[in-house]
């Protein structure tokens, strides 16, 4: 599944190249990996190198220079469907490796050497079992093909926005304070006086929490003394912090 | 000398939301002003086993050798004892897991990132292997003490790369240096000054993937009365927002000065304390 490069010109597909070298050159001349036989096109025009699942684009000084999307670039991080241009030819880079990894994979670490870089690409052609240093690099490659048919059931609903949840607030009930109110829109809401007495408001995924935080006296919901677990807030619930009474309610 | 008095400390590990297995070890000692937190990596249970030897070896370890000298005190090179200590024990680890990855096929390949932080005579010295952190809270500044040893991290350095894309790099889980790979191993290992009223975080990067530097700095300021409930509340953000990885924290602060008690008055005077 490693990244590929579909060259064209005049919207007329050349040829497809996988980019499976940890350098792949482009040019003119024939030496080069992708020879591109155009008088607009330097000898040795860019590189392209890649490492693992990233690739970077670089322009070697080239007469008429290397595009991406329109842009002229010296060094480049090539993102998938970028279109690089050189003269009348354009190369589109496909990688659509990360979205299927990311989920369940992109957290998993793993060490990479210095000489891993240099002989990836023979590593992964000879996929030997030598007990040697390149052990970790086979086992980080490994890792990736044996992830791969599994993403449905290893990785749940990656990182799901929060459903639309109706904001807290509290509101003062009694003093010189009674009317105030406060919305709840951070994840977190200090309550109280530092050093007499403090709790704290957290916003979570699924409702709205009161914990204690400092302090001899435990805050009261409707009459009950919390312990040091946090309580789910339910609207109207009435909160008595540091000798103030205040209300919790959900806005529509 | 006992710095419980001084330091505070507190520490939470979960498997987070999609892990079966939490790889991630952590061990902290107030007293001796000693936190480790050590994220493993290794197919089936290694990545538990190196992380474990690596807490353990290098939590008991580190306490006997300075029971035979304090940490502050020079040695013959004029090197902090606590230097000399961490590099030999570190080394020591990495022989110990890297002879048990190599002798039992189960284990081969496993190894892990580490940070120590060490706190005596009003400083820290922190050793780091790998992509697992050291934050500093002070003041409202909240800023990463360490720099990963990891891919990304090179590449940004270099240039290859911005800040920017590496947050959609796939490579953030590559690291270049880990305990217990290679027969030997090079910690980056550096001193800094300690103020009363700093927060110092240790954290595997299932925190710092998760959850955004500022929430975390939120969160240290607003809770630093309360340790124990901010390490719970660092480790329940990074579940709510997915916790796709094992998510562990270390968290110390600096209650009061700590001067190491160098004659015996004033060991007297720490006496009466």
């Amino acid at each position: 599944m490693s990244a590929k490069l579909i060259l064209s010109m005049d919207g007329l597909v050349l040829k497809e190249i996988p980019l499976t070298k940890e350098r792949t050159t482009i040019g003119r001349k024939p030496h080069n990996d992708i020879q591109i036989d155009n008088l607009a096109i330097s000898g040795e025009h860019s590189v392209i190198v890649t490492i693992l699942n990233d690739s970077f684009l670089e322009d070697l000084n080239s007469t008429n220079g290397t595009y991406v999307n329109g842009q002229p670039i010296k060094k480049h991080f090539l993102q998938n469907n970028d279109v690089v241009e050189l003269g009348k030819y354009k190369l589109k880079y496909i990688n659509e490796t990360p979205t299927q990894t990311t989920a369940a994979d992109f957290e998993k670490t793993m060490v990479l050497r210095p000489d891993l870089m240099k002989k990836t690409a023979e590593q992964t052609a000879a996929k030997s079992a030598a007990m040697s240093d390149t052990q970790i690099g086979m086992k980080a490659l490994d890792t990736h093909a044996g992830m791969a048919p599994q993403p449905a059931a290893a990785a749940p609903a990656p990182a799901t926005p929060p459903p639309a949840q109706p904001t807290g607030a509290i509101q003062i009930l009694v003093g010189a304070n009674a009317g105030k109110e406060l919305e709840l829109t951070k994840n977190l809401t200090t309550l109280g006086k530092p050093g007499v007495q403090v709790a704290v408001i957290t916003r979570r995924p699924h409702g709205y929490f009161i914990t204690h935080v400092e302090g001899a006296n435990f805050p009261v919901v409707n009459g009950t003394t919390l312990d040091a677990h946090p309580r789910e807030l339910k609207d109207h619930d009435v909160i008595e912090l540091a000798g103030v009474k205040m209300e919790f309610f959900l806005k529509g | 000398m006992d710095l419980s008095q001084s330091l505070q400390m507190a520490s939470r590990s979960d498997a987070g939301m999609v892990r079966s297995h939490n790889e991630d070890a952590v061990f902290f000692n107030a007293g001796l002003g000693m936190a480790i937190l050590a994220d493993g990596m290794g197919g089936y249970n290694a990545g538990e086993v190196a992380s474990g030897m690596a807490t353990a070896l290098l939590g008991s370890e580190i306490e006997k050798a300075f029971q035979k000298m304090e940490p502050y005190r020079p040695d013959a090179a004029g090197k902090l004892h606590s230097h000399a200590v961490l590099e030999s024990e570190i080394s020591r680890a990495n022989t110990a897991i890297y002879q048990a990855a190599q002798s039992q096929p189960q284990y081969a390949g496993m190894g892990t990132t580490l940070v120590v932080a060490l706190f005596y005579d009003n400083m820290m010295t922190v050793a780091h292997i790998g992509d697992s952190r050291l934050y500093r809270l002070r003041g409202g500044e909240f800023q990463a003490i360490t720099r990963d040893h990891s891919l990304l991290q090179e590449q940004i350095d270099s240039g290859m790369i911005t800040a920017e894309e590496a947050r959609h790099s796939q490579n953030k889980n590559l690291v270049t240096r880990a305990l217990g790979v290679d027969p030997t191993v090079e910690p980056e290992i550096r001193d800094y000054d300690t103020m009363p009223g700093d927060i110092y975080l240790l954290c595997s990067d299932g925190l710092n993937d998760m959850v955004e530097d500022e929430e975390i700095a939120l969160t240290l300021q607003a809770l630093s009365a309360n340790l124990e409930l901010a390490a719970t509340q660092l480790i329940q953000t990074a579940n709510d927002s997915g916790g796709r990885d094992n998510v562990s924290v270390v968290l110390v602060r600096i209650a009061r000065e700590y001067p190491a008690a160098r004659s015996w008055w004033a060991r007297l005077l720490q006496w009466f304390k």
